[in-house]
């Protein structure tokens, strides 16, 4: 069993490690030296961090209601939150598509404005960050349940505002729940191909990201460097995994508080 | 400076539920008031309506002359100790301890020497850098005791403070915060489902029922004078006799008891007997005869379990000298003094079968 499991997870790394590097050291600087490659892993990094902070933010904020608020509609919201697991990116893009793309709803406005959406980063960040939307919530709810709400308010009855409570108490205490939410939503940013290729259009060097880099590269028979760029993408994987990892076990051992 | 708390017709409903039915007591100035009650009562939705933690559905509650009501809970001063202490487990206990001083800007230098004093009063001054899962459960909410009145709260709101505690650190503890109080003169009203702890604690009891005031008095009048039936029932441990009031006394069959000249004749009654109002005696001088089922030792107490005509079982706790060799199997003469007589409108609230709880210290020992 153990064997088959790393089999199938190890096997494919190792290939892609095996083949990036095979062709030497040569083909690593020319890939790295391309204006496409280093714009299209600028714009995945661009692309994570900021899905990443709005995640986060949002994630916490929206977690705090459904733990702490008693309102109509609750369960309904709740169960909303998953929606973007449940659906395919490819749809998530097609729907932005119609939303925003010709003949959309909110086209008009935006074109008055002259903010282009649709085939430029805004569409290409609104996606990933629908996609990308459960995974902070879903790690920091049950650690909200968990911590409860006596040290908020002790926090209040010792003087503390609302934001200071907040601060200084419930976020240390929800901060590795967090940060495995926010390396899943980092991981998934990077990782997603689907949604962001179909509002983009994968224009080389203005809306190609790495993963749709990979994908022309190998199209177009250029695999050397796809692999390259296929390496530093599961590197950066591996660095999550390892923060996803670290953050699970601060998370466990807090619990058995 | 501290002062009186004033609670006014306060209310709280839950949907359809009423949590709390239009409570109105004060807690004096530099006294302990205990809110007592069985779990549901109501007694910490108060508390917590006086902290602002909850927001009542109508009433007020005034802290000298000020009205609470119209401010939010970070306004109030008022220390407030949970339960399960609540600590700040992210924080060593001596940043737990200056959390209300922060938060309020203090400088540094006064926050570490407030921290220092109060870690000095509630005996933990070695372990300032401890992070509170290092601490045992009566350390911690000593801390969480610092913490609640570091800021020199006005009054002291305890919300079941040793509920979570072992019996014996509870004692212990329990103790401790009486001579903190008698040191301290903070106006402080206590949470608790354990008369034992409101009989000792504070010098004056509210005793909630389902939402409502049962009673408020000194430990003294709420032991010996039960104003209900709930509370005689609930308050120490109390034989619960049914039967029917004739002549000013209950009648169960075959032997009255006295005490029922305030309710009406022929009126369905119940009689309270404590177990140390029970006395025997084996000259058979008196008109009730019982049956000795079972004599246990409780050191300088006997406890007696006896058998009355009618078949009730009664609980009798009688110094051993006055047990005149009595043992099971013995028929004795009964004396049943003190009685407290309440009609019986269906319920009789919480009324506790003293031959269910053989932990019950002997009830003598409290009134001392």
């Amino acid at each position: 069993m153990v064997c088959y499991v790393a089999v199938l997870l190890l096997l494919p790394l190792a290939s892609i490690i095996w083949t990036a590097l095979e062709p030497g050291w040569a083909t690593i600087r020319e890939t790295f030296t391309d204006p496409d490659v280093l714009h299209a892993l600028y714009l995945t990094a661009v692309i994570a961090l900021i899905t990443v902070i709005v995640t986060a933010v949002f994630g916490v904020i929206v977690a705090w209601v459904l733990v702490r608020q008693r309102f109509r509609g609750r369960s309904f919201l709740n169960a909303l939150v998953d929606l973007p697991f449940a659906l395919s990116p490819v749809t998530v893009g097609l729907a932005c598509v119609l939303l925003f793309g010709l003949g959309g709803w909110f086209k008009p406005w935006f074109d008055a404005r002259g903010i282009q959406i649709i085939f430029a980063l805004p569409s290409m960040i609104l996606v990933t960050i629908f996609i990308s939307i459960p995974f902070v919530i879903r790690e920091v709810q049950p650690v909200l349940e968990e911590v409860g709400v006596d040290e908020e308010d002790a926090a209040r009855t010792l003087g503390a505002s609302v934001w200071q409570s907040f601060r200084k108490v419930t976020v240390p205490n929800i901060r590795w729940g967090l940060l495995y939410g926010v390396a899943l939503s980092a991981a998934r940013a990077i990782g997603e191909i689907g949604a962001v290729l179909i509002v983009s259009g994968g224009i080389q060097g203005k809306t190609e990201t790495a993963t749709i880099y990979i994908f022309r590269a190998v199209e177009e028979r250029q695999t050397p460097s796809a692999y390259v760029v296929a390496l530093s993408l599961a590197l950066a994987s591996i660095v999550l995994l390892l923060t996803i990892e670290l953050a699970k076990r601060r998370v466990e051992k807090e619990r058995a508080r | 400076m501290t002062k009186p708390i004033v609670v006014e017709q306060l209310t709280k409903r839950f949907g359809a539920f009423e949590a709390v039915a239009d409570v109105t007591f004060t807690a004096p100035e530099g006294a302990i008031t205990a809110l007592l009650g069985p779990s549901g009562s109501g007694k910490s939705t108060v508390l917590r309506m006086i902290a602002g933690l909850e927001v009542p559905t109508a009433g007020h509650v005034w802290m000298g002359d000020e009205e609470l009501t119209v401010k939010s809970v970070q306004e109030r001063q008022v220390g407030f100790v949970f339960q399960h202490y609540a600590l700040f487990r992210h924080m060593t206990v001596a940043d737990n301890v200056a959390f209300g001083l922060s938060v309020r800007k203090e400088s540094k230098a006064t926050q570490r020497a407030r921290v220092e004093e109060l870690l000095e009063l509630v005996q933990l001054a070695p372990f300032a850098r401890r992070y509170p899962d290092q601490l045992s459960g009566g350390q911690r909410q000593r801390v969480a005791l610092a913490r609640a009145l570091a800021p020199r709260p006005q009054v002291l709101l305890l919300d079941e403070p040793f509920g979570a505690l072992d019996a014996r650190v509870r004692q212990d503890l329990r103790r401790w915060l009486d001579g903190l109080h008698r040191e301290l003169g903070v106006t402080s009203l206590l949470v608790t489902h354990d008369q034992e702890e409101a009989l000792e604690l504070a010098n004056r009891i509210v005793v909630m029922h389902e939402g409502r005031i049962e009673q408020v008095g000194t430990p003294r009048e709420i032991y010996d004078d039960p104003a209900t039936a709930f509370v005689a029932g609930f308050v120490g441990s109390a034989n619960v006799l049914h039967g029917e009031v004739i002549d000013g006394h209950v009648h169960l069959g075959t032997f009255r008891v006295p005490g029922a000249a305030h309710l009406d004749e022929g009126v369905a009654a119940t009689a309270y007997v404590r177990p140390h109002d029970i006395r025997i005696d084996r000259s058979g001088t008196s008109d009730v005869q019982a049956t000795v089922e079972r004599v246990s030792s409780l050191g300088w107490l006997a406890r007696l379990t006896l058998v009355l005509p009618g078949g009730e079982t009664v609980v009798a706790h009688v110094p051993q000298h006055e047990l005149h060799g009595a043992s099971e199997g013995d028929v004795v003469s009964v004396d049943m003094r003190n009685p407290k007589a309440f009609a019986r409108d269906g319920l009789d609230g919480g009324a506790v079968d003293p031959t269910d709880d053989p932990a019950a210290e002997p009830p003598a020992v409290r009134s001392a």
